[in-house]
């Protein structure tokens, strides 16, 4: 985290009203106003990340979150890891360049609940585990766990000298004896490390963080296959010579993003936190934000919710379309004279089936759906339409589901295990869908109210169903298109 | 498959006969060719034996391949895109079904449906029942028809959660215990697993299966298994006709 931009005294000004919340407009909801958010964690059945300052937002689902959790310490950008019992917290006393210093000091302590209402919040000081002296080319503030086969390293620096990496003691979270620290990368801010099918990652954020909507911060990753390095980019570039791979930048209103976490959740889904700078629909406040996290040839990069808008929605198993079980309406065609059309016949643009056409053959009751192969017709387009005021699910709002220019709803039926379209969408739970990107890109969509993991999955070439997501496998994936 | 531009698929036809005809060397168990015509239909035996009266288990993947199918009936279609939902669900209803719905036909019953039709007990040789050449090897007629076939599952215990998977060429429904399972419309082609029904329970005991397929122009065939919970086929149980 740079420092230096931005005046301690507006700063101090800032934290205290960090608790204003405005209402949610674009990206989570609640009070999600943070800087330098740590590593989202799960203690208690709640969801936890703590910022600079001390203070800390909680969540039951990802999406609502609100300012309660206690961490003391004070300092700058914590980090947070579970090791067994124990949540090991790293925060930063000192540095940043605030008043031009940079002599600062990454101290651990632990708890076995980040819940403050538990009978095991109770955190117990470390101490000390690396340093900068002020005067080196390095600012010992953002650090960064990772836990990988029993060993535990953590990444600490800014944008001052370099990105140095130790190794800590996973049963006391103190330094390894005589352990020293290795450079890893320059240019680098708010560093987190990610292990994966053999590569390390070193995520980073280049640019200027604490400006508002003038924040050119940016997430960028090189990868190695040793802990301590060399990390290099896509392209080969070090991470010690300024390399770095772009994961996420800002977007949409959104600038400013900084300060990567990974979040695993399980069945191939995974997810990021980040900062963005300013949420320029919230007054341009630094907030939290939660994207989905693909993989591509061995890279990680931002995905991205559906926005809203009308949809085929395919099936990655059988690359079908759903659709509204109906009968198939023709489009007026003369197959025999077109086929012995003469070169020099007039061409004429033959109109799209239109919903006036197709709808009138639509039973008026609730109507199964399948899938078939996609024609462009009616019954096949989607409008997905996020619904935050239902909630969501750790990034994602709700979204409802319905046949375009209808009111014609996906909906879970009655009996909770096969999914039809129901005449109207009243915003009832079982018209309510989680729609989340997959690492490869593709979508998982989930009712709101799913138990044990299910989800819409096509179990034939033609049929879907509510089954448990199987993340090796193509049936509950899903693609959507604009037509 | 059915093309509905049929003179072109007549083309196509033309040019295949005639490479046949070039052909002096045929595989084994293949008719023999005719010196001045095309080749004589595969005998009925060529996918098809006679089912016995000791009961018949799915195969490895599952699929049911003993029924009883009644040779086929008339009905006239030139073409497979008239096979909606509402078409197929008024032209193969239990109301069509050559007899009293839910009964298990006799091997070697009569009936008679504007001509005799005779149900036949067969095991097919592949996992999949071919019906046009079933009805070929017959002398029957292959385009423009309904085809009726029954089975019974024979478990040794309730199963739940259980999914028919059904393929056909082309449009066809399906009846478990006289309730429909699995509906197939429009120009279809038989691909495994292609539709499955919503969970059922297969009852401990008898468990009967009807089917009924349509098809205008083209091959004719249909595939079916049983499918568990976690969507692994269900092997464990017998299937007999008698």
């Amino acid at each position: 985290m740079r420092r230096s931009p931005i005046d301690p005294a507006l700063a101090a000004l800032a934290a205290a009203t960090l608790s204003c919340a405005a209402p949610a407009t674009a990206q989570l909801a609640g009070d999600v106003f943070i800087h330098d958010p740590s590593t989202v964690v799960e203690s208690d059945g709640k969801w936890y990340t703590f910022g600079t300052r001390g203070g800390g937002l909680v969540s039951s689902d990802g999406w609502t979150w609100s300012s309660g959790p206690i961490r003391p310490g004070g300092g700058v950008a914590p980090d947070v890891i579970r090791i067994g019992d124990r949540y090991y917290v790293a925060y930063a006393v000192g540095g940043g360049g605030l008043n031009g210093g940079h002599a600062s000091e990454v101290k651990v302590m632990w708890t076995r609940s980040l819940d403050p209402n538990s009978p095991d919040f109770e955190y117990h000081e470390v101490g000390t585990v690396a340093s900068s002296n002020g005067v080196e080319n390095n600012d010992a503030i953002d650090p960064a766990f990772l836990f990988v086969d029993g060993r535990l390293w953590l990444t600490y620096g800014t944008y001052f000298g370099s990105i140095r990496i130790v190794e800590l003691d996973p049963a006391t979270g103190q330094r390894v004896p005589g352990n020293q620290p290795v450079d890893i990368a320059i240019d680098m801010e708010a560093t987190a490390l990610l292990y994966r099918d053999g590569w390390y990652y070193l995520f980073g954020t280049h640019g200027t963080c604490c400006d508002g909507p003038n924040s050119t911060y940016n997430i960028r990753v090189g990868r190695s296959r040793s802990v301590l390095g060399p990390y290099v980019d896509n392209m080969g570039v070090p991470l010690l010579r300024g390399g770095g791979k772009l994961v996420a930048a800002a977007k949409g209103r959104m600038i400013g993003a900084g300060h990567f976490g990974h979040i695993d959740l399980g069945g191939g889904l995974e997810k990021f936190s980040l900062h963005y700078e300013a949420d320029m629909d919230r007054s341009g406040r630094s907030v939290l934000a939660i994207e989905p996290l693909l993989w591509r040839d061995g890279w990680p990069v931002a995905g991205s919710n559906i926005k809203a808008g009308t949809y085929q929605i395919q099936s990655e198993r059988s690359g079908n379309a759903l659709q509204l079980r109906t009968d198939f309406v023709r489009i007026p065609f003369d197959a025999r004279r077109s086929f012995m059309a003469g070169p020099n016949d007039p061409i004429t643009a033959i109109p799209d089936q239109t919903l006036a056409e197709n709808g009138p053959a639509w039973p008026e009751g609730a109507v199964r759906v399948d899938l078939s192969a996609y024609m462009v017709r009616p019954n096949q387009h989607w409008l997905v339409t996020p619904e935050p005021q239902a909630g969501g699910y750790f990034g994602a709002p709700y979204y409802s589901i319905r046949i375009a220019g209808t009111e014609r709803a996906l909906a879970v039926r009655a009996d909770g295990r096969e999914v039809e379209a129901v005449p109207r969408f009243t915003g009832d739970e079982r018209q309510l869908w989680r729609i989340d990107q997959l690492t490869d890109g593709t979508y998982r969509i989930t009712p709101k109210g799913a138990r044990d993991d299910t989800a819409l999955a096509a179990i034939g070439t033609s049929s879907v169903s509510l089954v448990r997501f199987d993340p090796d496998s193509d049936a509950g994936r899903w693609r959507f298109h604009t037509p | 498959m059915t093309r509905p531009w049929r003179p072109a698929q007549r083309s196509a036809c033309t040019v295949l006969r005639a490479l046949a005809a070039a052909t002096l060397v045929l595989a084994p168990g293949l008719p023999v060719q005719a010196a001045d015509g095309p080749p004589a239909p595969a005998p009925l035996s060529h996918y098809f034996s006679a089912a016995t009266d000791d009961p018949a288990a799915p195969d490895h993947d599952g699929f049911i391949r003993r029924w009883m199918l009644l040779d086929p009936i008339a009905k006239p279609n030139p073409t497979n895109i008239v096979f909606t939902g509402s078409y197929v669900r008024e032209a193969l209803s239990p109301e069509t079904y050559p007899g009293r719905f839910g009964t298990l036909p006799r091997p070697g019953a009569i009936t008679h449906i504007g001509e005799t039709l005779t149900w036949h007990a067969l095991d097919s040789r592949l996992w999949d029942v071919k019906l046009f050449n079933f009805a070929q090897s017959r002398g029957k007629r292959t385009y423009g028809v309904v085809f009726w076939a029954v089975t019974v599952i024979d478990s040794p215990r309730e199963v739940t959660d259980v999914r028919l998977a059904v393929g056909s060429n082309s449009a066809s429904r399906w009846w478990l215990n006289g309730e429909v399972a699995a509906e197939l419309f429009d120009d279809r082609r038989m691909v495994m697993d292609d539709v499955l029904s919503d969970r059922l329970t297969l009852r401990k005991g008898r468990n009967v299966i009807h089917g009924a397929i349509i098809n205008g122009p083209g091959l004719s065939d249909f595939c079916l298994r049983l499918l568990d919970a976690s969507g692994q086929p269900i092997r464990d149980v017998e299937v007999v006709v008698r």
